[in-house]
């Protein structure tokens, strides 16, 4: 298999030498640094690295929450960089899932509301056998009518899981989703990102800077300074967290 | 502490402007009437000082009657020559002239009599002039008869120039005079302030205004040098004698400005009350505003109360910001108030006073004071609860999630009750009793406690309303969001409330008057056709008996108009010409003696007033008139009163010592079987000479009354808009902070696929829901304001309850668009934001 088939027919989003910088003069922070990658179709895909890395920024780029200074980004066939706001929306309504860290729910929606939101306000009609499956995947039958109040911590996260497969986006992006959860729930929410990868073929792209959570991914991509330093496809926790300490060491010195 | 506050308040600029912006429209306008009535009073102390000057003293008639003249466009007793001989003999005077002045209405060339706004149209004799302000400016003086001269505002005022004809309406009949000349004042002006005057030979002038030679309404004087105006006036008054009152011409001066003084403090009064609603809607505006901001700082409160701020500095804190706030909009307030004041007063000028010469703007103590008092004590006053929750917030609340827990409604909703209630009591006993200062305060009370219910009403009424708006996906999450907050929802649209709800309830009783007189017209007057004019119109008795002997008409009467002391009591009543054809028109019954024959000097009494009064009939009462002496009068016939007739009313024999023998009503009932249209034609030639009455058929006459109070109605909207403009305002704030506090839930909203648009559709619904809520409690409490005092008004004659349900649909619908325009601004602000930072808003 060439590089260039594989692009067409399994990379789900790719960021081509992007470059993104805040600030400027003094102030000025590189915080990618000519960044290309490939995110492969049906594949659970970890981005690692030291906190300020760039993790969030390179995630929010390929996503289109922001723009890039320079390069490219695209999702599936769209070339995200260059689209207007509402080519962005469009994006985020079919193609890409979010969950994020926190306040991931509308406290007024009950949990089914939440998780067919993105459908509602695009318009469009929910796959019934879909939305079961997903339901049933997550574990969230007997809490359909609950608010966001009435769940717990690991509850809302499966809420907002349920809620970016349920689209069926072209890729689904977490934010340090299992960040603000107990190691038991941030356990159940990282299996079940897994087995979306594994059993239906969803494409997830995970930031975090846990070696344990990184684990879970079926590849994981290291980032310093802006700048991609490693890969490691079937992880374990340990040699994540050998990678990690061996980054640690290459910066510290 | 204080710097902290200082800071949280820099921070949040918009949020400061908007709460401000509220008090600063209630202090514009208590600052703006207090500069306006100022500005006029130094105006009008000015003028008046120079229409008297060269005045030392003035001698009058006393009048019988205390105010009674009706205005000074009547001379209601005139002096006999010899009076002018006796003062000019006066030791200490060097000059005096003889009056005459009368009312004199001039005809425009369109056939109608020109009129100005409130100042008086009077005609004098040409001739010496002691202030010597008077410039004759084109032609000559009047000599002949049929000749006249005009002052320079009249003759702009109807295009007049010298050679043209003119129609004057005097007390004589209308005649037709030749403009000679064409006067001004010192200094260029066409008239002192804003009459129309002008000057007839001196034996015309005594013809059409007096009627009778020889005789003058006063007498100017001049004192010698050194003889000041008090000593002149003592000396005049010791050799006129009693019939006569002598006054110097700044007692004169003062009290002429007085009486118009009277007359703005109504306006200040107005002014002022709608300051007192706004201020009244800005409180509530104000209250919600630092409720929402505590809610929204719990964190950063109790943060400061973990760190050891006591309960007091957390009060203090709150109420600081108000304080600021509450200095801040009082300047602006006031300095906007000086402007609007300004505005008014050069409006006045301009519209309502001709030319009169406004006196430079000020800024009166009382503006200031007034200003700062009323800013800052209803924004502090409005930020006292939320201050005192600010203190109640406990310092393990820094620790927990923002979301703050539904407080119960059992205490608002029980003090709610409990207010409307006792509002409610007060505005009934206040109506009962007609005690103006119950009924204001019941109704102030009552919108608090209603004000305090909202919350309860709102969850089932907003649910119902946004259900109509939310077809959509960002519809039902406006809905929802409208529903999210019950005190915030509800404050905000009590607000909106106020207003609507006063409009609502002066729409009612306006509704329900013209009902009431349509009633009356079709029930009780059996009249065909009416005869009446603006408020100096009158007519000939000749006329009247022209239209008695018309063909087609069946009977006739008229009614002359004047103050009287009936048993020393003064009141304004009608004489009427024919007792028997005005109980028949008027459809009266006798309850004792009769309508017939009631010849000489009788009285008709309305049987309420006859208990009252201790009358019956026989009964010998006294009257005094402007003119002649106190006479007895009998009571000929008690009747009971109905809606078009009620008081004491005197038979024609006292018309002659009215102040004008003239009618002012008259009415005519066509015979059976002749239209009512071809009477009218026929009867209309008979008034060529009095333009400014009109003959109207029933349907017609009830509709110029009812247009009348529809002038009304739109004064008092334009009025209450203010206070409507001042609850979108709160609508806007309450959006705007709203906005602010649910900046992450945008994001969110904005991250899964939300379009702008649809964003701002959701927050355009919330603020319909808010603001339709508003109306539609607005609505409800209008109509409990209305019914009540219809209801009390029931004796007043306004017997029937109409319902302007064109009206109240109009309100709503503008509350909804009122709705949209709120959202506007929030709306784009959140579409705005840009998604990631909102995503990761603290
Ligand atoms: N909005 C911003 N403005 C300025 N600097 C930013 C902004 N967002 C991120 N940065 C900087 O960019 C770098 C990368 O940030 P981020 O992607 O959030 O790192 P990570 O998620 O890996 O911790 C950091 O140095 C951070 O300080
Ligand atoms: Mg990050």
């Amino acid at each position: 298999m060439t590089a260039t088939m594989r692009t067409a027919t399994t990379v789900a989003a790719r960021a081509v030498g992007v470059t993104k910088v805040y600030g400027s003069g003094e102030a000025k922070v590189t915080a990618l640094d000519g960044v290309s990658v490939d995110i492969e179709r049906g594949r659970f895909t970890a981005i690692m690295g030291p906190s300020g890395s760039g993790k969030s920024t390179l995630m929010h780029c390929l996503a289109g929450l922001d723009d890039v200074d320079g390069g490219e980004v695209f999702v599936g066939d769209t070339r995200v960089t260059g689209l207007k706001d509402k080519g962005l929306t469009d994006l985020r309504r079919m193609k890409v899932g979010f969950i994020f860290q926190q306040f991931n729910l509308l406290p007024t929606l009950t949990a089914e509301e939440n998780i067919v939101l993105p459908l509602a306000i695009g318009g469009r009609k929910v796959d019934r056998e879909w939305f079961d499956t997903v339901i049933d995947t997550v574990g969230l039958r007997d809490r359909l009518s609950h608010r966001p109040t009435q769940l717990s911590g690991g509850q809302q996260q499966r809420v907002a899981c349920a809620r970016a497969l349920v689209s069926r986006p072209e890729v689904v992006f977490a934010d340090e989703p299992t960040g603000n959860l107990d190691s038991t729930s941030g356990a159940e929410v990282l299996g079940f990102l897994q087995r979306s990868a594994q059993e239906f073929g969803q494409t997830v792209v995970m930031v975090t800077h846990d070696a344990n959570a990184a684990s879970y991914a079926d590849r994981v991509i290291f980032l310093a300074d802006g700048r991609i330093v490693s890969e490691l496809v079937e992880p374990t926790a340990e040699v994540v967290l050998d990678t990690m300490k061996h980054l640690d060491g290459v910066i510290a010195r | 502490m204080i710097k902290a506050t200082l800071k949280s308040l820099m921070a949040r600029k918009l949020r400061l402007l908007l709460s401000g912006l509220a008090v600063v429209l209630g202090v514009m306008f208590v600052s703006g009437s207090f500069v306006l009535t100022d500005t006029l009073d130094r105006s009008f102390t000015s003028l008046f000082s120079s229409v008297y000057t060269g005045v030392d003293a003035q001698v009058t008639a006393k009048p019988k009657l205390e105010g009674g003249e009706g205005g000074p466009d009547y001379a209601v007793q005139s002096l006999p020559a010899s009076t002018l001989d006796t003062v000019r003999g006066v030791d200490g005077v060097r000059a005096v002239t003889g009056d005459v002045i009368g009312s004199a209405r001039a005809i425009g060339k369109n056939g109608k009599v020109l009129t100005t706004s409130g100042a008086p149209r009077v005609g004098d004799a040409w001739g010496e002039d002691l202030s010597g302000q008077r410039v004759l400016r084109e032609g000559r003086a009047p000599t002949a008869d049929n000749e006249v001269v005009l002052g320079g505002f009249l003759a702009k005022s109807g295009g007049f120039s010298v050679g043209d004809d003119v129609a004057v309406l005097t007390a004589a009949p209308k005649e037709t005079f030749e403009v000679v000349g064409i006067f001004g004042y010192q200094g260029g002006r066409d008239s002192l302030g804003g009459e129309m005057s002008l000057s007839f030979s001196p034996a015309t002038a005594h013809r059409v205004l007096l009627g009778e030679p020889d005789t003058y309404s006063s007498i100017t004087v001049q004192a010698a040098d050194g003889v000041s105006q008090d000593v002149v006036r003592d000396r005049v008054a010791a050799a006129v004698g009693a019939d006569v009152q002598v006054k110097t011409g700044a007692e004169l001066a003062k009290a002429q400005t007085d009486a118009i003084g009277e007359g703005l403090k109504f306006f200040n009064y107005i002014l002022l009350g709608f300051a007192g609603i706004a201020l009244f809607v800005g409180t509530f505006i104000i209250f919600n505003t630092f409720s929402i901001i505590v809610a929204q700082r719990t964190k950063e409160l109790a943060l400061m109360r973990a760190m050891g701020a006591s309960r007091k500095q957390m009060m203090v804190s709150v109420v600081l910001e108000a304080l600021v706030i509450g200095v801040i909009a009082s300047v602006v307030g006031l300095g906007a108030g000086v402007g609007v004041g300004a505005l008014l007063a050069t409006l006045f000028a301009t519209f309502g006073g001709g030319s009169l010469q406004l006196a430079a703007v000020g800024l009166p103590a009382a503006a200031v004071i007034s200003s700062f008092a009323v800013g800052i004590l209803v924004t502090m006053a409005a930020s006292v609860f939320p201050a005192v929750r600010a203190s109640r917030i406990a310092p393990v609340a820094a620790m927990r999630e923002a979301a703050t827990p539904d407080r119960p409604l059992t205490k608002p909703t029980v003090a709610g009750a409990v207010l409307s209630a006792a509002g409610g009591a007060l505005l009934g006993v206040g109506l009962a009793n007609a005690v103006l200062w119950m009924v204001f305060s019941g109704i102030l009370v009552a919108f608090l406690g209603v004000a305090l219910l909202t919350p309860l009403i709102s969850k089932p009424v907003v649910a119902v309303i946004g259900g109509l708006l939310s077809w959509s996906m960002p519809g039902t999450l406006g809905r929802r969001n409208s529903a999210r907050n019950p005190r915030r929802t509800a404050i905000t649209a009590a607000a909106l409330m106020v207003g609507i709800a006063l409009i609502t309830g002066v729409s009612i009783i306006l509704t329900s008057a013209t009902a009431s007189i349509t009633k009356v017209a079709d029930t009780q007057i059996s009249a065909d056709l009416i005869i009446s004019g603006e408020q100096q119109a009158t007519f000939e008795p000749a006329v009247l008996d022209a239209v008695k002997a018309t063909p087609g008409v069946e009977s006739a009467f008229g009614f002359y108009s004047d103050y009287a002391v009936v048993n020393g009591e003064q009141q304004y009543l009608q004489a009427i010409t024919d007792f028997s054809a005005w109980q028949r028109l008027f459809g009266l019954k006798a309850t004792a003696g009769s309508f017939d024959g009631a010849a000489g000097r009788t009285v008709a009494v309305a049987e309420e007033t006859a208990k009252e009064k201790g009358l019956g009939v026989g009964s010998a009462v006294t009257v005094q008139l402007s003119k002649g002496e106190q006479q007895t009068y009998t009571v000929a016939v008690v009747y009971a009163k109905n809606g078009a007739m009620d008081g004491i009313q005197l038979s024609a024999a006292a018309a002659v010592d009215f102040s004008q023998a003239k009618l002012t009503d008259g009415f005519a009932k066509a015979a059976a079987g002749t239209s009512v249209a071809d009477v009218q034609k026929r009867i209309e030639p008979l008034f060529a000479d009095n333009p400014e009455v009109s003959v109207q058929d029933r349907s017609a006459y009830v509709k110029q009354q009812a247009a009348q109070l529809d002038t009304v109605l739109l004064m008092v909207q334009i009025l209450l808009a203010l206070a409507i403009l001042i609850a979108v305002l709160g609508v806007i704030n309450t959006l705007a902070l709203s906005v602010i506090e649910r900046t992450r839930e945008l994001g969110l909203l904005r991250a899964i696929g939300m379009r702008r648009s649809q964003i701002m559709r959701m927050i355009t619904v919330e603020s319909v829901v808010i603001s339709v809520f508003g109306a539609l409690l607005g609505l409800l409490v209008g109509t409990g304001l209305g019914v009540a005092t219809v209801e009390a008004l029931k004796d007043q004659g306004i017997t029937e309850l109409g319902f302007p349900w064109t009206q109240m649909g109009t309100y709503l619908a503008v509350a909804a668009v009122v709705g949209v325009v709120a959202a506007i601004l929030p709306a784009i602000r959140a579409a705005r934001l840009n998604v990631l930072n909102a995503i990761s808003y603290e």
